[in-house]
């Protein structure tokens, strides 16, 4: 068991390719922790800087107490789950997983009972002597993640492992790392470009872009109070509506539609000079279709493009003065292409973003 | 008209011409078969010609060879040989010189083998770890595409007795050890050694071009996962690299096993066999051309033939598994 500090680590391949720029991060013990982003964000560098896979430039890595820049892989005490999942081609199941207790002298005996209890955790017992060859997709995976669970190491490293599944054993491969988490509590950082596996999954999410870390938290945290524009598009499905707006006073205007703010909303905005753009983001879980609301509401009106129905609910893609915005509601309420309607929102559920900045207004 | 220009005519003219009539031809002989079977008729009538002419000049010199192996020598002209039976394989398993040969041959298999592909195996792997790869692999490379003739030339200034023209004796001078006369000398065999040395030169490069392929063939994420499995550099090769290029290194031993068999530019230009350095490729052409005995020469090749066949069938083999894989 143990922490992993990122204390300003930075990874540059060259003078201008900074892969991960400045990470301060702090992994607790038993802490599950995903770091996600788009492709080329640097969360596989950061990852492979803690297996000791990548060199670091600049700032410090800890695992526990111990300083492991420049330790070796092999003495880091990790273990990793690739996204090939790199199981060796030429060994049966049972040595995949023993090849690393083989490697550290563990008694004979001991490597059959470690492989058989995890082969045991996994369900893998029948499949002991096979080669990779003859397994299927989510039986590879699972054999990755024996070896790595074999090991008993303090961290575990997992780079998209789920990314090769298809989206049936994806979803039940994820609920079974996650048990096996809560049943071994290892601290375990999870790299992912998929929001919905981070947000499901990880104690805290880090989210990265452009190899700096736009925001860490739980996931709650994350989806409540995004701390940028980029943050605030990136998690959630479907992704949060943004508009551009101009302030006038304590409210804002829309194009010619005047948004009536309440409450720290209304502040936020008075603050700022008059006539001053203002970015404003709310989910589309959280629009409703007006029919009275209370007076806490801001009101958008729209014009409905398309229908999806999805059978509870009903995703409505519509335009309100020029900007698109989609709402989810339910479906219980039928309205038809081409109908000019109004959506409420919950004046706490509206974020405002500095247009420049990107950053929330909140706080 | 240029006797060259009315060549060329016939070159370009003449073999489409031959090409069409002889399709033409068989469409003509099909016409006799029902139209059933026609599908069946019409390949086998388009591979006849390339059958012909592997029957020609494959099949019918091996019988012929096989045949004069069981002969005895004839006059010059190889006529008037009579049948002795297995006389001339007798001679093979009792002569001495034969012997030597074989032995000999045993030594180029054995060493060439190890050195190529040991060497290959070391330099691929280690180019594969610096930045002038390619150059590096280059150099090496090289002494592949010098003929075994001009090979022979530089190795024989290379082991020249005379200090002042052999290099190996001038570096030996240096260290105050007298010269060593490399290339004449039967103790030891140590000039079969140093012929083995000189075809090493050639075939390494032969060797780490396709075990360096081979290696990068290997998913890097697999010594990765070894290296954070716990693994230090020499086993990540032993317990990852060197299984997973086995198939490799077996395709390019069995290559030069078959180089080692068929040995004999090098010994003829270098030592024609003197210095207990024979082999059985270089004592088949003595035994053809010096003493006209077509039917020991023909012996000799038989024996080459079987020694290669099973090598043949095992890499025919390997090559069938890896398609079956793919």
């Amino acid at each position: 068991m143990a922490t992993v500090t990122f204390d300003h680590l930075t990874k540059r391949y060259s003078a201008d390719v900074v892969a991960v720029n400045d990470l301060n991060l702090e992994v607790g013990d038993g802490e599950f922790l995903c770091l996600v982003g788009p492709s080329g964000c640097g969360k596989t560098t950061a990852l492979r800087c803690v297996a000791g896979l990548e060199e670091i430039s600049d700032g410090e890595l800890r695992i526990g107490e111990r300083v492991v820049n420049d330790v070796p892989p092999k003495d880091r005490d990790i273990a990793m789950v690739f996204q090939s999942y790199a199981l060796y081609p030429h060994m049966s199941v049972f040595d995949n997983l023993a090849f690393g207790l083989k490697l550290r002298k563990t008694p004979k005996d001991d490597i059959k009972r470690r492989v058989d209890e995890a082969a045991a955790i996994l369900g893998l017992q029948k499949l002991l002597d096979r080669k990779p060859k003859a397994l299927s997709g989510g039986q590879r995976q699972r054999v990755a993640l024996g070896r790595a669970i074999v090991r008993e190491p303090a961290v575990f490293l997992m780079d998209e492992p789920l990314s090769n599944l298809d989206a049936k054993l994806r979803v039940q491969t994820r609920a079974e790392i996650a048990r096996l988490h809560q049943r071994l509590g290892t601290t375990t950082i999870y790299v992912t470009h998929d929001q919905v596996e981070a947000m499901t999954m990880g104690d805290r999410i880090a989210v990265m872009r452009d190899g700096l870390l736009q925001q860490a938290g739980t996931p709650q945290d994350l989806y409540d109070d995004p701390a940028n524009v980029f943050v605030a598009g990136f998690i959630g499905s479907p992704a949060m509506n943004f508009a551009t707006t101009r302030t006038e006073g304590e409210h804002l205007m829309l194009g010619e539609s005047r948004l009536e703010l309440t409450g720290a909303a209304a502040k936020a905005a008075s603050e700022r000079p008059r006539g001053s753009n203002l970015l404003i983001g709310f989910r589309p879980e959280h629009l409703e279709l007006a029919n009275g609301q209370g007076a806490d509401a801001v009101r958008i009106p729209a014009k409905i493009d398309v229908v999806e129905f999805l059978g509870n609910e009903e995703l409505i893609h519509a335009q309100s003065e020029g900007h698109e915005v989609v709402a989810l509601v339910p479906s219980d309420r039928k309205v038809s292409v081409g109908e000019s309607v109004e959506f409420a929102i919950p004046v706490d559920k509206l974020h405002l973003f500095d247009p420049e900045s990107e950053k929330s207004l909140a706080q | 008209m240029d006797p060259r220009l009315v060549t060329a005519l016939i070159v370009l003219i003449g073999v489409p011409a031959v090409l069409v009539g002889y399709i033409w031809g068989t469409e003509q002989v099909l016409k006799v078969f029902p139209e059933r079977v026609k599908p069946r008729v019409r390949p086998w009538l388009w591979l006849l010609p390339a059958i012909a002419f592997l029957f020609i000049f494959l099949v019918y010199p091996t019988i012929g060879t096989i045949v004069r192996s069981f002969e005895s020598k004839g006059n010059i002209l190889g006529e008037n040989t009579k049948f002795i039976g297995l006389d001339n394989y007798v001679w093979f398993f009792t002569d001495g010189r034969a012997l030597s040969a074989l032995k000999n041959n045993v030594l180029w298999l054995v060493f060439l083998t190890l050195f190529t592909v040991g060497l290959g195996l070391i330099i691929a792997v280690l180019v594969d770890r610096v930045r002038y790869e390619s150059f590096a692999k280059s150099i090496i490379f090289l002494p592949l595409a010098i003929s075994m003739v001009a090979a022979s030339v530089i190795w024989k200034f290379m082991y020249d007795y005379d200090p002042n023209v052999g290099t190996l004796n001038a570096v030996a001078g240096i260290f105050g050890a007298g010269p060593v006369n490399w290339a004449q000398t039967s103790g030891f065999s140590l000039t079969t050694f140093m012929l083995i040395i000189v075809m090493t030169w050639m075939w390494t490069g032969f060797a780490m071009v396709i075990i360096s392929a081979g290696l990068k063939g290997i998913n890097t994420e697999l010594l990765e996962a070894a290296r954070v499995d716990g693994a230090n550099e020499w086993q990540v090769f032993r317990g990852i690299i060197f299984p997973l290029l086995l198939p490799t290194i077996a395709v390019v031993a069995t290559t030069i096993i078959i180089t080692a068999l068929k040995a004999f530019d090098i010994v003829y230009t270098m030592t024609n066999g003197n210095f207990d350095t024979e082999v059985v490729a270089n004592l088949m052409y003595k035994e053809m051309f010096t003493n006209q005995n077509f039917g020991r020469a023909g012996a000799l090749a038989v024996i080459l033939l079987l020694a290669i066949i099973p090598i043949m069938a095992f890499n025919v083999r390997r090559f069938q598994a890896q398609e079956a894989i793919r």
